[in-house]
């Protein structure tokens, strides 16, 4: 989406305005540090004003749209089958955490890991084409995941897994209250969420922007581009394959609804209302449209029809999303 | 070994034939997708939705109305034609200054609103619709199987359809004007050409073969909101194959996949909803531009 991007470009050369509180080792600007410290607020109060589990919820789709962020909006990857390694994530951890017994802690690594092996073996693939073509291979190759699934024995096929565990942290902690189960789910985000930062600020990020701003020149500079949107791609899955093993244990189930394409779609949307190639835009699109899915539930097929609608509506009036349009407002990056 | 394979084939062959069914809208849904490609740059993922309205519209045309089947086959492409030239002046014009992918998110959320009114207004569960009499009676005798006349039928009005594209396309003038439109749109205008018009007019004709299609599939499969959806995606993987540059490339890959397909559901049918997509990352990892296209 280079020419959305055009904008940001040139503020790579302007030297940043300095951090408030040391906020700007993790590569955060004035601006940023205050909307860093205003979630951080929000992840402390919100357990105690708002439902955890529906935080919980909002906390595992942010860091999925934050994975999927890290491709769209610094290498300018379009995935559309982001939901292979969201689902098969929750269903490694959730088969991980029933029937190998594993502690918690490790079924999201679980799922972590499998996220990567499959980011690697569908980024090998998909990375030969750009553009539209590279989202219509991963839509593909995340279908063809999704009939493995509906096949394999161990996803339970229609019915799922269900009753998975939420057992004890480091087989200490026991996470059947909601409210601790939260301070691990909130630390996951986070960590998740400060990791994809690093990425982005570091050396490896910077050349990822340069490949989305012109890959041909990229590579005329020496650097292998395939090598770095593989690197990448495999990151992002990851961290979308710990985001759906944190949610399977959450919710204590795994199903086919989140392998489906209809996901991958769903988490294009968060990333699209909150502000492609933003910081926080992904976390407030996943806020705007869990929250929406929320309270629309009682509509049924309707929800569908809405989210297809707002999609409309940002591609033609709103491509900046929420949070870029307040950063544009502002005359800040967010 | 030799003799067992010959004998799986033998009992296979009625999947066989009914793979080049699928083929037959394979190769008319990936055709379409084509035509619009060349000339907007989109990606058309309402493909499948306008697929599945082309079915409803034909069997809103039977139930509401009582205007049958052969009618239907050219009223129903007419009528999405006409919705898509309602989305393309509307919204898509609006976009073509813009990264091509936004083409494509703007489609999805289209295809999502369109499905979803479908299936708030009939629900998730099929609708009738029963071939034309003319088409139904006694399956014909191949010699080797007994075929439904019906899917006779859909293959050769599929075959029929794409040479009359490629035909306009590759002979007439029209088509001339457009395949110099595909590579230099600025120029043919300054020849006084409409150019507007005539993408609009493009994507209005992708749009009705998706409709056709869908009329065509109606006596088939079950007329559902969901029938293009799983549908487009193996179309995707079957544009990726063959590559958007030519129509007989399209229309050839098209076929060919349904057959392979319908090979599959013989000789291991757990693979037959894969075989595609197992397909599609061998072509990508052989030949990254597909079967005919141009890198």
């Amino acid at each position: 989406m280079a020419s959305g991007h055009a904008s940001t470009a040139p503020a790579l050369l302007v030297p940043e305005a300095p951090g408030l509180l040391g906020l700007s080792g993790l590569g955060f600007n004035r601006a940023q540090s205050i909307a860093f410290l205003v979630m951080l607020g929000v992840l402390l109060v919100g357990p105690f004003l708002l439902y955890p589990v529906f935080l919980m919820k909002l906390l595992c789709f942010a860091l999925f749209a934050c994975a999927f962020n890290l491709l769209i909006g610094y290498v300018g990857l379009l995935s559309f089958g982001h939901a292979m390694f969201f689902g098969m994530g929750g269903y490694v951890a959730a088969h991980a955490a029933k029937v190998w017994g594993l502690t918690p802690e490790l079924a999201i690594l679980a799922g972590g890991v499998v996220g990567a092996g499959l980011g690697v073996v569908a980024g090998w693939v998909a990375i030969r084409r750009q553009g539209i073509y590279f989202a219509m291979i991963t839509l593909a190759l995340a279908q063809m995941v999704y009939f493995f699934c509906l096949q394999a024995p161990f996803t339970g096929g229609e019915d799922g897994i269900q009753r998975v565990p939420r057992g004890a942290l480091f087989g200490a902690i026991d996470l059947s209250s909601d409210l601790t189960l939260y301070w691990v789910v909130a630390a996951v985000f986070l960590a998740g969420f400060l990791f994809i930062n690093r990425i982005v600020h570091s050396p490896f990020g910077q050349v990822l922007k340069a490949i989305r701003e012109n890959e041909p020149r990229a590579t005329s500079l020496g650097y292998r581009t395939d090598d770095y949107k593989l690197v990448a791609f495999t990151l992002s899955a990851t961290l979308a394959g710990i985001a759906g093993g944190t949610k399977a244990l959450l919710f204590g189930i795994a199903t086919l609804t989140d392998v489906y394409w209809a996901m991958s779609g769903e988490v294009v949307l968060m990333t699209l209302v909150g502000g492609l190639g933003t910081v926080f835009g992904p976390v407030v699109g996943a806020a705007v449209i869990v929250t929406m899915q929320n309270y629309l539930a009682e509509f049924g097929a309707w929800v569908t029809v809405i989210q297809g609608v707002i999609f409309v509506a940002c591609v033609l009036a709103f491509r900046a999303g929420v949070v870029g349009e307040l950063g544009r407002i502002l005359k800040v990056r967010l | 070994m030799l003799e067992e394979i010959l004998f799986q084939l033998e009992l296979g062959l009625p999947q066989i034939v009914l793979g080049l069914v699928n083929g037959a809208f394979y190769a008319l849904l990936s055709l379409g997708l084509a035509v619009i490609f060349g000339m907007l740059n989109v990606i058309n993922f309402a493909h499948g939705a306008q697929f599945m309205m082309g079915a409803f519209v034909a069997w809103m045309l039977l139930n509401w109305v009582g205007i049958g089947y052969w009618p239907a086959l050219v009223l129903s492409p007419l009528i999405v034609g006409a919705f898509g030239v309602l989305i393309e002046k509307t919204m898509i014009s609006r976009l073509y200054k813009l990264d091509h992918l936004y083409g494509l998110l703007l489609t999805f959320g289209l295809a999502l609103i369109i499905e979803g009114i479908f299936r708030n207004e009939f629900g998730s569960s099929g609708l009738p619709y029963s071939p034309p009499a003319a088409l139904g009676g006694p399956p014909v005798d191949l010699g080797f199987m007994f075929l439904p006349k019906y899917r006779l039928w859909v293959v050769v009005a599929a075959l029929a359809m794409s040479l009359a594209t490629w035909l306009v396309i590759e002979k007439t003038r029209l088509g001339a004007y457009l395949r110099a439109a595909t590579e230099n749109a600025a120029l043919v205008q300054a020849f006084g050409v409409n150019v507007p018009r005539m993408v609009t007019l493009t994507y209005a004709a992708g749009v009705a073969l998706a409709a056709f299609a869908g009329v065509l599939a109606a006596p088939i499969y079950s007329v559902n909101p969901q029938m293009g959806s799983s549908l487009i995606i193996v179309v995707f993987a079957v544009v990726v194959i063959g590559g958007m540059g030519s129509i007989l490339g399209s229309v050839l890959t098209g076929f060919g996949l349904g057959l392979v397909e319908g090979l599959t559901k013989v000789f291991y049918p757990e693979a037959s909803s894969t075989v595609i997509f197992v397909i599609m990352a061998i072509v990508l990892l052989a030949r990254p531009a597909g079967l005919f296209g141009r890198a």
